[in-house]
């Protein structure tokens, strides 16, 4: 049990380091440099030079990239060009707003979708399930640009609950933080909830299929045991993988959430990067986010090792 | 007193409307306080539905057409599940098919006995652990006190079995219904299972009914028995007599194609299907397949009838209690007197060992210093338990798995891809093993192409060639595999394996998930292409009987070895290892009570 969990945060390291090599060798076969990109027109002779030496440009690749990955494994991401401050300054407060943002909207589609999908699951193809899980795929289906848009319509525009964009800094303390990140965390928790519900209804579906349950009843077992005790825990057990595939995947759609509410998180500070050509910061927040990326699905590994007695009991 | 009376029930498919065709038709049958009634049948004769039925419940998709069914006075199919909780699991508890999974993987041993005590003992906490282990220990489980904290997982399908019943007996059961209490077992566990079985019901007084395929369980387990055709009961009485005696022709021809270790020759099949469930007749359902029967068999089925007291038979002109079979068996074609060794394993050695450099980890081999000879046209049987090792032998005969040590020949092949044509591999489970998506001419048509490199037409006029000698009608050529019985479907993997031209044909248990009457007919098929087209058989599997039924010579597996090889009337009637005696003693344990074939 410990063997595979030391197992399977051995292979995280090693998706790390490739991802890693893969964002330096991204940026490292695309045309130019990061002073190229910095200095636009002025960039040539005597002051690209300048630039190149100044960062360190000039070095052979492989130098640079130990350089780099050293760098990082001491916590410091390189200095921004355009912004002219260490990376780590710039990243930090926005790390934790992102963070804010995806925690809310797991603490708010999770517990929700889990909760549909059983009762959709349980009452198959009656009232409550079609409607259920006809929402959920629209929900799914709909971009997070125009839900966005149609939430800011309706709270903000329409009703005038709370605004339509987020108006605070990025260093506000952190329960402005959250209730600012509501409305967005709406958004990306309407898609997640409606991946995580469908699998819910599944799973609970063909658990109640299963000879356990019919056995279950044969013993007598009221049926709201037979529910909460033998099929409710079951059912959810291959479903904690997905709900880790889909927090990850709640990083990627915060860069377009963060964007429609102007909420300074991570997200919206990838934007900005690329469009100012800051090759630095746009390196440190990819790697940023592959890091998060791994780290929420080794979590997930972990906890189904721990939730499942069937892996729990397991002997190497 | 009469405990459990089931009256004229018939329950029908919902799906086919007003007028389906019953799953079971107008079944009566009681059992009193402390008897023990089987129920035979093979699949698709509706014992389950009946089973169920008999613990108030008829499964989606199923509807009740008529009559009742009734537990101590109580009419359990018309109340619904709120009301027989009390009942379900108490004073009526059933034992599953297979414990594997039918227990819940997330509850640990202990919580599965604790809830059947909680719900149906008015036992505090602590006295329903204690009570736990004494249930425990009643099955004959070793040291409970640790097992009540293990998962179902981490125990053997015969423990789980154990268990299961612990939970049945839980609830101090008048009645205890066994669906199949012994199949997936090992010939061992199984014999193990039904002595506890004895025990315990010798111990309660409590009454039982088992439903089972395998007559040989029953004779063990029942005082009385009936026997279920298409839906109907055809014939009931003691369990000793009907079995000794059968006098409907269906249970007489069931009877027969039980392969039997006290007379070596191959089981007699029954002819043609058991009819699906809508092809079924308004007269009698066996009458397509039945040698007996006369101009008033058809249009109106025949009632069950006593012909002596407590032996009753549904058929108008039954067998005579003494006469003898109505058909010779099948004439056995001799071997071919010359020794051509086709395949010759020597030393060989496989292991599943599989190390990394995390994880170093240490088994012994699953098949270790094997050597063997098989001869053209010879059938070699290979038994054992699971776990012994057989089907390793077999995926490294066929290439499937690497040799940790020693040689396999196979004479006929020169290299690889010619081996590959030589050997064929026949499955235990056809329902697995064919494409679902290919019909039959396609699932033949795959090795011509491969290995003979055939045109369209030649595949059609193969195919079909191949299709007649597993005696299988031509227009299956554009069928599906799912619109096949189970025995069909073998054959089919039988011809696929044929279209090969192989010298040594594979058989892993390529029986045991077939009825009893169709295993006779593929045993049959078997031994005689063998026979007519020279082919070398390795045949394994752990029924003994049909091992010795259809070999030449058998070679017994104990724990990845040989324990022992020779001439299969020797291996029966003297064998020499102690595993070899325990199993022919085992299975001799209720065959010898069968009326020879004559």
């Amino acid at each position: 049990m410990l063997g595979l969990i030391v197992r399977r945060a051995a292979s995280s390291l090693f998706t790390l380091i490739l991802i890693s090599v893969v964002v330096f060798a991204g940026l490292e076969f695309m045309p130019g440099d990061a002073c190229t990109a910095h200095l636009g027109r002025d960039g040539k002779g005597a002051v690209l030079e300048a630039c190149r030496a100044r960062m360190g440009l000039d070095a052979p690749p492989v130098k640079r990239f130990t350089q780099w990955a050293g760098d990082i494994l001491r916590g410091e991401l390189g200095t921004s060009m355009q912004r002219e401050k260490p990376i780590t300054e710039i990243v930090g407060w926005r790390l934790r707003n992102t963070l804010v943002l995806s925690a809310v909207a797991a603490l708010i589609g999770i517990p929700l979708a889990v909760l549909l999908g059983i009762i959709a699951g349980l009452r198959r193809d009656r009232l409550f399930d079609m409607a259920a899980s006809g929402t959920a795929l629209v929900a799914m289906t709909i971009p997070e640009f125009v839900s966005a848009t149609l939430l800011i319509l309706v709270f903000a525009v329409g009703l005038g609950w709370t605004a339509g964009v987020v108006t605070i800094g990025y260093k506000a303390p952190l329960l402005e933080m959250v209730s600012a990140a509501f409305l967005p965390a709406v958004v990306l928790s309407m898609v997640l909830a409606a991946h995580i519900m469908r699998m819910v209804r599944a799973s609970v579906i063909d658990v109640l299929k299963s000879d356990f349950v019919l056995m279950a009843r044969l013993k007598g077992v009221p049926q709201q045991q037979i529910i909460w005790r033998h099929v409710v825990p079951n059912s959810l057990l291959p479903v904690i993988s997905v709900i880790g595939l889909t927090v990850a995947w709640l990083l990627g759609g915060v860069v377009i959430v963060e964007s429609v509410f102007n909420y300074p998180g991570l997200g919206r500070l990838a934007v900005d990067a690329v469009g100012d050509r800051d090759l630095p910061l746009v390196q440190a927040i990819a790697l940023l986010f592959g890091i998060t990326y791994v780290v929420t699905n080794l979590m997930t590994d972990i906890a189904a090792l721990l939730l499942n007695p069937r892996l729990r009991t397991y002997r190497a | 007193m009469t405990l459990l009376a089931i009256d004229g029930l018939s329950i029908a498919a919902a799906a086919y409307g007003p007028d389906a065709p019953p799953v079971i038709d107008g079944i009566s049958l009681s059992v009193a306080e402390g008897e023990s009634l089987g129920i035979a049948g093979e699949s698709g004769s509706g014992k389950s539905t009946l089973l169920l039925a008999m613990m108030g419940l008829v499964q989606d998709g199923l509807h009740r057409t008529g009559g009742k069914a009734c537990f101590a006075g109580v009419s359990l199919l018309d109340r619904d599940d709120r009301e027989l909780t009390a009942l379900r699991g108490g004073r009526l508890a059933m034992v599953p098919q297979n414990a594997g999974t039918a227990l819940t993987p997330s509850f640990k041993i202990g919580q599965h006995i604790d809830e059947a005590l909680r719900l149906h003992t008015g036992l505090a906490a602590v006295a329903r652990t204690r009570r736990t282990v004494e249930l425990l220990r009643q099955v004959r489980l070793p040291d409970p006190e640790s097992l009540l904290k293990r998962y179902p997982h981490q125990l053997s399908g015969g423990q789980l079995q154990r268990v299961a019943i612990a939970m049945a007996l839980a609830g101090e059961p008048q009645a205890l219904l066994l669906d199949e209490p012994t199949s997936g077992l090992d010939v061992m566990t199984q014999q193990r299972i039904i002595e506890l079985l004895g025990e315990i019901r010798s111990q309660r007084a409590m009454a039982a009914v088992c439903v089972s395929h395998d007559l040989g369980v029953l004779a063990q387990l029942c005082d009385k028995l009936a026997v279920m055709y298409a839906g109907r009961i055809v014939e009931f009485g003691e369990a000793g007599r009907v079995l000794a005696e059968p006098r409907h022709p269906y249970v007489k021809a069931l009877v027969a194609s039980v392969p039997r270790l006290s007379s070596i020759s191959l089981p007699r099949p029954i002819g043609g299907a058991a009819p699906g469930l809508s092809e079924r007749l308004a007269g009698c359902s066996f009458l397509p397949r039945c040698s007996r029967a006369g101009s008033d068999c058809t249009g109106q089925q025949p009632p069950l009838q006593a012909l002596r007291p407590g032996h009753l038979v549904a058929c108008r002109y039954p067998e005579e209690a003494t006469q003898a079979a109505t058909s010779s068996p099948a004439p056995v074609i001799a071997r071919p007197a010359a020794e051509v060794p086709v395949l010759q394993l020597e030393n060989v050695t496989v292991s599943y060992r599989r190390s990394s450099w995390l994880s170093p980890q240490q088994q012994p081999p699953a098949v270790s210093g094997l050597s063997l000879t098989l001869m053209q046209s010879e059938i070699l049987a290979l038994v054992g338990e699971s776990g012994s090792g057989k089907s390793t032998v077999l995926r490294a005969i066929a290439g499937l798995w690497p040799l940790a040590g020693g040689s396999i020949t196979c004479s006929r092949a020169a290299d690889e891809h010619e081996r590959r044509r030589a050997v064929q591999l026949i499955f235990q489970n056809p329902d697995s093993s064919l494409n679902p998506r290919h019909r039959v001419e396609e699932i033949i048509a795959q090795p011509l192409r491969l290995y003979f490199h055939m045109g369209p037409e030649e595949i059609r006029a193969t195919a079909m060639r191949h299709l007649a000698s597993v005696e299988l009608d031509p227009r299956y050529l554009t069928r599906y595999p799912a619109q096949l019985s189970g025995g069909e479907r073998q054959r089919v993997a039988i011809a696929r394996a044929l279209a090969a031209k192989p010298s040594i044909l594979l058989c892993d248990e390529i029986t045991s998930a077939l009825d009893v009457s169709v295993q006779a007919a593929i045993l049959h098929l078997i031994h005689d292409l063998s026979r007519s087209q020279g082919v070398a058989v390795l045949f394994v599997t752990h029924n003994i009987a049909a091992a010795a039924a259809l070999a030449d010579r058998i070679g017994v597996l104990h724990e990845g070895q040989l324990a022992e090889l020779g001439p299969t009337a020797a291996v029966c009637s003297t064998p020499q290892h102690s595993y070899t005696k325990t199993l022919v003693r085992s299975a001799r344990a209720w065959t010898d009570q069968l009326p020879p074939v004559s």
